[in-house]
């Protein structure tokens, strides 16, 4: 029942490629630039981790690839095809979970469905996606009866009811706390490889982008250029304690100019 | 859920000692010290002799109607101890008891020693009169009252959210709309009343113009607010996920501007309140207002006071009814807001 979202065909997600991408905000008619030509290329089903320095541009880049806002130079592109506005296929998670508190988390599950009009047609995924993400006894809970997890898990479960090609995740374990943290990590990893999308994950957090991601890209402090790729082949699940990874932390944090902590 | 309440031991079910059977003896209690207060109330009126030259038809009545009451406050408490439908009942008593010292303080003050001067002052039993023998036309202008009041309220709630929602929605339409808003919202419906009643080919289509004027203002502005409000980050969900605008409207905006909306739609009651009476004072012939007016007229003073009970007990269950309404499509707010 769960293939329904979670097929074992390991190339349902897109490419994403972004050319010489640019960004500036209009700051009281000064432009301020966050984003500096930034490429990069992703493939099929791969997990990507953007990491850098709180501020640096990290969720603006999210907002250009899900086509909520326009790249002031350069332009991003999705299975060759360029992104313009945005679409079912690259859902976001964002940060805060913003569930909408007048709808049960059934029914915030349901709104990608409903929005397109699938809602008759494939009900049966919402049960799905919230049997996926442990919801399945809250389908009628409001969202101020959630924990900040289930909240999240809830906001996880309506991305995927979607069947997202791209996922595109805005640091969205970023406000659980550290224990609950370590739970959905796991748990992020093993949709990730039930599902097959391909992933795009922002985060400051060094050893999760290590424990996750297949490629770690390292930005700078703002106007955000692209400092470091860190390959990262270790075979999943990971474990935290695997010296591969403590040596790729130091590795990372040394990108970032804080390899003094060590 | 209500098997699942039936399924626990109800206090009241066994009495004889705990802190339970204590709660139980001092409702009792409480309901009967009510119902001999109603009791006392009964007795004055019957027993005392009202004062010589007036001559009030409905003492009697009077006297009977709260000989009853006093009865079936006591049985209602002593069938308190049995069942917990007149638990309720146990929080009125202290109300209902300050309520029998003031009828009784306001029979002995008018008809018995005839304190306060007539007519502006007439005992409880004038108005038991005027309800038992006027009950036709007041009948008459509550429905005439409500059909004004219902007609405008609903007319004016449904213009306002509708221009609400356009200005917090469209750029174009806060360009246009909002300035006259602001230019003639703030003006008292009330104003508009010559002009209205010279326009329009009735009065009640003035007055219903007025209404719908007053509860319209309170409504779209609070629509409007309520929808330039919306959290930005919802708008972002939906859009990521495929919304049309239609859809970021109707499903996002809207609800989230309920709270809003709601805040409106009752300055609007209250307003439509103030329009009503004073409509029916100036130009309708029919109404609660129409009533007051006429019987000020004919210095019916006891007419009045039981046409402003009336009034009172129509605009406080209107507010009830809003109340509920509120409650029932707004419970996701439950353990978020309380006003």
């Amino acid at each position: 029942m769960v293939a329904a979202i979670a097929s074992d065909d390991p190339v349902r997600g897109s490419t994403l490629t972004l050319r010489e991408v640019s960004h500036c905000f209009d700051l009281e008619g000064k432009p301020l630039p966050v984003l500096d030509r930034i490429s990069l290329q992703v493939d099929r089903g791969e997990f990507v981790a953007l990491l850098g320095p709180s501020g640096c541009g990290k969720s603006t880049l999210l907002r250009l690839v899900a086509g909520l806002d326009t790249p002031t130079v350069g332009s991003l592109l999705t299975e060759g095809r360029e992104i313009e506005a945005p679409d079912p296929s690259r859902v976001v998670v964002f940060q805060d979970p913003t569930l909408y508190p007048w709808r049960t988390v059934w029914s915030n599950v349901a709104l990608g469905l409903e929005a397109r009009g699938l809602l008759r047609t494939h009900r049966g995924r919402i049960e799905d996606a919230l049997r996926l993400v442990g919801l399945t006894g809250f389908a009628n809970a409001y969202p101020h009866q959630l924990s900040g997890g289930m909240a999240q898990r809830a906001a996880l479960a309506r991305a995927l009811v979607n069947d997202p090609k791209l996922l595109i995740l805005d640091e969205p374990l970023g406000q659980l706390d550290s224990l609950t943290r370590i739970t959905m990590q796991g748990e992020l990893v093993s949709l990730w490889q039930r599902a097959g999308f391909t992933a795009l994950l922002v985060t400051h957090d060094v050893e999760e982008a290590l424990f996750l991601a297949g490629r770690v890209i390292v930005l700078s402090q703002r106007p955000a250029h692209i400092k470091a790729e860190i390959a990262n082949a270790r075979p999943y699940p990971r474990h935290r304690g695997d010296p591969h990874l403590v040596e790729l932390r130091h590795q990372v944090l040394a990108h970032l100019g804080l390899d003094a902590t060590w | 859920m209500s098997s699942v309440v039936d399924e626990v031991p109800r206090p009241s079910e066994k009495p004889g000692f705990g802190f339970f059977a204590g709660s139980t003896t001092r409702s009792l209690l409480g309901g009967l010290s009510v119902a001999a207060a109603w009791s006392m109330v009964a007795a004055l009126t019957a027993f005392w002799p009202d004062k010589p030259e007036s001559d009030w038809a409905y003492t009697g009545s009077l006297a009977a109607a709260c000989g009853a009451l006093a009865v079936a406050i006591a049985l209602g408490a002593l069938a308190g101890v049995r069942f917990s439908i007149f638990e309720r009942l146990q929080r009125l008593s202290p109300w209902l008891f300050a309520l029998a010292l003031f009828f009784a303080a306001w029979e002995v003050v008018t008809a018995k020693l005839g304190l306060l001067p007539l007519p502006f002052f007439p005992p409880p039993q004038a108005i038991v009169e005027v309800v038992v023998e006027d009950w036709v036309r007041l009948a008459e202008g509550i429905l005439a009252s409500a059909r004004l009041l219902a007609t405008g309220y609903f007319l004016g709630a449904a213009v306002g959210f509708v221009v609400g929602v356009a200005i917090g929605w469209s750029r174009l339409a806060g360009y246009w709309i909002h300035p006259v808003l602001r230019f003639i919202g703030p003006l008292p419906a009330t104003a508009w009343l010559p002009l209205a009643f010279f326009i329009f080919p009735s009065s009640f289509s003035a007055s219903i113009f007025l209404i719908a004027l007053a509860t319209g203002f309170p409504v779209a502005v609070l629509t409007w607010s309520g929808v330039a409000g919306v959290n930005s980050a919802y708008y972002d969900i939906a859009r990521t996920l495929g919304a049309t605008q239609r859809f970021l409207v109707l499903k996002v905006a809207i609800p989230a501007a309920m709270p809003h909306v709601f805040v409106g739609l009752f300055m609007g009651l209250g307003n439509s309140f103030a329009v009503l009476v004073v409509a029916e004072m100036l130009g309708v012939k029919a109404g609660l207002g129409w009533y007051l007016q006429w019987a000020q007229g004919w210095a019916a003073y006891a007419n009045m006071y039981a046409a402003l009970l009336l009034m009172a007990f129509l605009c406080s269950g209107l507010i009830t009814l809003l109340f509920r309404l509120r409650d029932r499509l707004l419970s996701w707010q439950k353990g978020l807001v309380r006003w």
